[in-house]
């Protein structure tokens, strides 16, 4: 088990920096597709199999299917290969990255502190069911008209 | 059982977030920036995610879930917004956007 956890961290990380460094946009939302199914899998081990199901059916599917539809839609092409490859050029990445991996390393050093073996407990659908209509039906509430009102203003702005 | 370092966990989500806010920086082409944007909050669900299960307890699950209708809204208006944008620019260069007035 934890060795799968090990595993599914190293494919979630490489086929990011895949993604990131692509400049063919439907192979980076194939390699965004692994990555989001191998974070699932981190959640399945983690001990939320609910989580993992619906990052796998909503993340992995709707949304990435939707940025499919709009790559068809938008129809780019090879001309769009070649601008992407001259927008990337290494001088681009330097500064960025640099200043991400100070950052990323002044995190590492806060998080090493910390000490505490993780035993994965399964908190299945059950558990996550009773908070969201009880304590969180406000939330669920708020998160129906977050919905309602994306679905609004996505058919607004496509319209033409 | 097996159990798992809880930092190693953290680490993970933070290596997704900093890889998500480097394709956001680096680059110009509109839809990688919000491809960047979904990794940056799956990122922040990984780590509620590891929290929930640190404490054995379905909260941190809820805010996942919260996270997830944010993505797909957030997701719904952007797509919008970029066919709008190459409707009229006919590109998807963010750089076009700057010399937008008012």
């Amino acid at each position: 088990m934890i060795l799968l956890f090990y595993i599914a961290a190293t494919v979630a990380v490489i086929s990011t920096l895949c993604v990131i460094l692509q400049s063919n946009i439907v192979h980076a939302l194939i390699y965004l597709i692994l990555s989001l199914l191998a974070v699932a899998v981190v959640f399945y081990v983690l001990g939320a199999p609910f989580a993992a199901v619906l990052e796998a059916i909503i993340y992995a599917g709707a949304i990435m299917v939707l940025f499919l539809f709009v790559m068809m839609m938008l129809n780019m092409g090879q001309h769009s290969r070649d601008q992407e490859r001259r927008w990337i050029g290494v001088k681009v990445w330097i500064a960025p990255s640099l200043m991400a991996a100070v950052l990323l390393a002044q995190l590492l050093n806060v998080l090493s502190q910390y000490d505490y073996e993780l035993v994965p407990v399964e908190i299945g659908v059950l558990e996550v069911s009773a908070l969201l209509f009880g304590p969180y039906v406000l939330a669920v509430e708020l998160a129906s008209i977050l919905l309602l009102a994306g679905l609004v203003s996505a058919y607004h702005l496509a319209k033409k | 059982m097996q159990t798992i370092p809880i930092e190693h966990g953290l680490i993970l989500a933070g290596i997704l977030f900093v890889l998500g806010l480097v394709g956001v920086l680096t680059r110009r082409n509109i839809v990688f920036v919000l491809m960047s944007l979904e990794i940056m909050l799956n990122a922040c669900g990984l780590a509620f995610i590891v929290a929930s299960s640190r404490w054995g307890h379905a909260d941190g699950q809820v805010m996942f879930l919260m996270i997830l209708t944010l993505a797909a809204a957030e997701v719904a208006v952007g797509l919008g917004l970029i066919i709008q944008m190459y409707r009229r620019y006919h590109t998807v260069d963010i750089n076009v956007l700057s010399q937008m007035k008012g």
